[in-house]
């Protein structure tokens, strides 16, 4: 599998202050995004990740290090020939039509004739965009401009597609629409990668993902193996015993009513409580193991650091 | 075929920004002024509508220039579309090409509108079609290319108003840097001499473009001088443009 995007040691620092100082925001950042995958970039808000995505498409030069897309330097226009990118809160020109900005870009990118009507055509459709295409941009909600932006980076038909924070200010119905798309550019062949600080989003959809903190990655790798399948503890919900008969049992971390919730952490301890359920003629109502996610890795990273 | 299309969206912008809206004014004051100038005075009435006509083309051109290429780059970088653009495969040469291209196409319609309008009053008044006004306006738009290019300069490194500051003194600098060279004819050469001749040749002479005198008043204008206004006024703008394309190729956009 070859690599299509690869980020070596990449440093960027800004000047910030009346009298400049030096502030870094990328600290040798390194990763590496194969062929074929969906990749998340995950870190909390101000952690690099926006700064990243600029020095991957030359918005900003990196103070040292190297980016190649698809084995060329990056500082070269030729190497974003085949990238589509989507920016977090996209601005766009809001005085065109969706049907008009499409067709900047497709000018842009030399397309012309039918080739151009038919691809403006099939993007609107994908990104559910058909019936608002011949309004202004400016009469857009941001998911609607989420939407033409999609559009408008998948429009040069990239093999690598970059979007930053892509869900934000999308519904619920409008997020799961999305990571259909992102699946499906997946299974044709194509490259994402896809920033976020959402971690159901990732944890749903990437193959790969790499945490960032403060300008450093901090861990990154397949999904199966940051999270183990290990059981951390179980979540049984009780009903008809007091709490208190679980004391040396579990944690018991709410009751409410004659409902207790209680934390087992040791395994054999499962069945004394199912026992102690029956002795005292109360009822299992659920029974949940919890397994490490990405979300408790990232807590934990974060707190460590 | 990427600078014409970023050159056509930048005539689109600017048409939105009612710069046309400017022609009525242009169109009051030229009616309005050369009515009551020609009213006050005793000599040729069509001469004062000529220099009135000539001087606000001037005027509301530089204003255009000015106001449209300090704000149109800043905006981009401002309200952030300039991320999607040249994450296309564009270099941003090319960028600022098609906006200059844009910002020139812009002038040149309204320079256009003003000329017609211009004519016709004239017209009006003299029942003939003198065709040597075109060649004083033609040199103005010349200017204003040049113009448009201080300003784009300007907005690659600076605030709208800071921009607009810097390119009305560039422009108030090359109306008057004329006077240093009447000063080095007087002073004595040396040092002294050879330092202004520095200073002179390093600002710009925008009366170079000015034809104004000459057509109103029908003075003779030599081939060569046009020629060499001409050839002036492209190293030049090409020079700025140069200039503005290396101060935006490494720039950051944060």
């Amino acid at each position: 599998m070859g690599k299509v995007l690869e980020l070596e040691n990449v440093h960027k620092a800004y000047k910030v202050g009346f009298i400049p100082r030096k502030k870094p925001v990328l600290k040798g950042v390194t990763f590496h995004v194969n062929e074929g995958e969906i990749f998340g970039y995950l870190g909390p808000n101000g952690a690099g990740k926006t700064t990243t995505i600029k020095c991957i498409l030359n918005l900003i030069f990196p103070d040292a290090g190297r980016i190649t897309i698809f084995g060329q330097d990056s500082l070269r226009p030729r190497a974003r020939q085949r990238v589509g990118f989507l920016p977090e809160n996209p601005y766009f020109y809001d005085y065109l039509t969706g049907r008009e900005f499409l067709g900047f870009y497709a000018d842009l990118l030399g397309l012309h004739g039918q080739a151009r009507e038919e691809k403006i055509g099939y993007f609107l459709k994908l990104v559910g965009m058909e019936r608002a295409a011949d309004l202004q941009l400016r009469k857009y909600s941001r998911g609607m401009l989420q939407r033409i932006g999609l559009a408008q980076a998948l429009l040069n038909d990239p093999a690598l597609v970059i979007l930053d924070e892509p869900m934000g200010g999308l519904d619920p119905i409008g997020r799961k629409e999305f990571r259909d798309i992102i699946v499906n550019l997946k299974k044709e062949g194509k490259t994402v990668f896809l920033s976020s600080h959402i971690l159901q989003d990732i944890e749903m959809i990437c193959d790969r993902v790499a945490i960032i903190l403060a300008g450093e990655i901090i861990n990154q790798g397949y999904l199966g193996d940051l999270i183990s399948e290990k059981v951390l503890y179980t979540e049984i919900i009780i009903g008809g015993v007091p709490a208190a008969d679980f004391n040396h049992l579990g944690e018991s971390v709410s009751s409410s009513g004659d409902r207790v919730l209680l934390k087992v952490y040791e395994e054999e301890k499962i069945d004394q409580v199912i026992n102690l359920v029956q002795q005292k003629k109360g009822k299992i109502i659920s029974l949940i193991p919890r397994t490490e996610t990405l979300e408790d890795i990232f807590v934990n990273m974060v707190k460590s650091q | 075929m990427k600078i014409t299309t970023i050159a056509l969206n930048t005539f689109k912008e600017a048409k939105r920004d009612r710069v046309l809206y400017l022609l009525f004014f242009f169109v009051a004051i030229c009616l309005l002024f050369s009515r009551f100038l020609a009213l006050l005075t005793v000599g040729d009435r069509v001469k004062i509508i000529k220099d009135v006509g000539l001087a606000s083309i001037s005027l509301f051109g530089m204003l255009m220039a000015i106001l449209m290429g300090t704000g149109l780059v800043y905006k981009e970088i401002d309200k952030k579309t300039i991320f999607t653009l040249l994450a296309k495969p564009i270099h941003r040469a090319e960028f600022l090409l098609g906006k200059f291209l844009g910002l020139v196409l812009t002038i040149f319609i309204m320079t256009g509108l003003m000329t017609v309008v211009f004519m016709l009053i004239l017209f009006l008044h003299t029942f003939t079609v003198e065709w040597k006004i075109l060649l004083a306006i033609l040199y103005i738009f010349f200017e204003l290319c040049l113009m448009t290019a201080v300003a784009l300069l300007f907005s690659t490194f600076t605030t709208p108003i800071l921009a607009s500051l810097y390119s009305l003194a560039f422009y108030l600098i090359g109306h008057l840097s004329w006077s240093l060279e009447m000063l080095i004819k007087k002073v004595k050469s040396g040092a002294g001499r050879a330092a202004l001749r520095l200073l002179y040749t390093v600002l710009p002479d925008l009366e170079n473009f000015n034809f104004k005198t000459e057509v109103v008043h029908n003075l003779p204008l030599p081939a060569k001088l046009l020629g060499w206004s001409f050839i002036y006024g492209v190293v030049y703008t090409a020079f700025l443009l140069l200039l503005a394309m290396l101060v935006f190729r490494r720039r950051d956009f944060i």
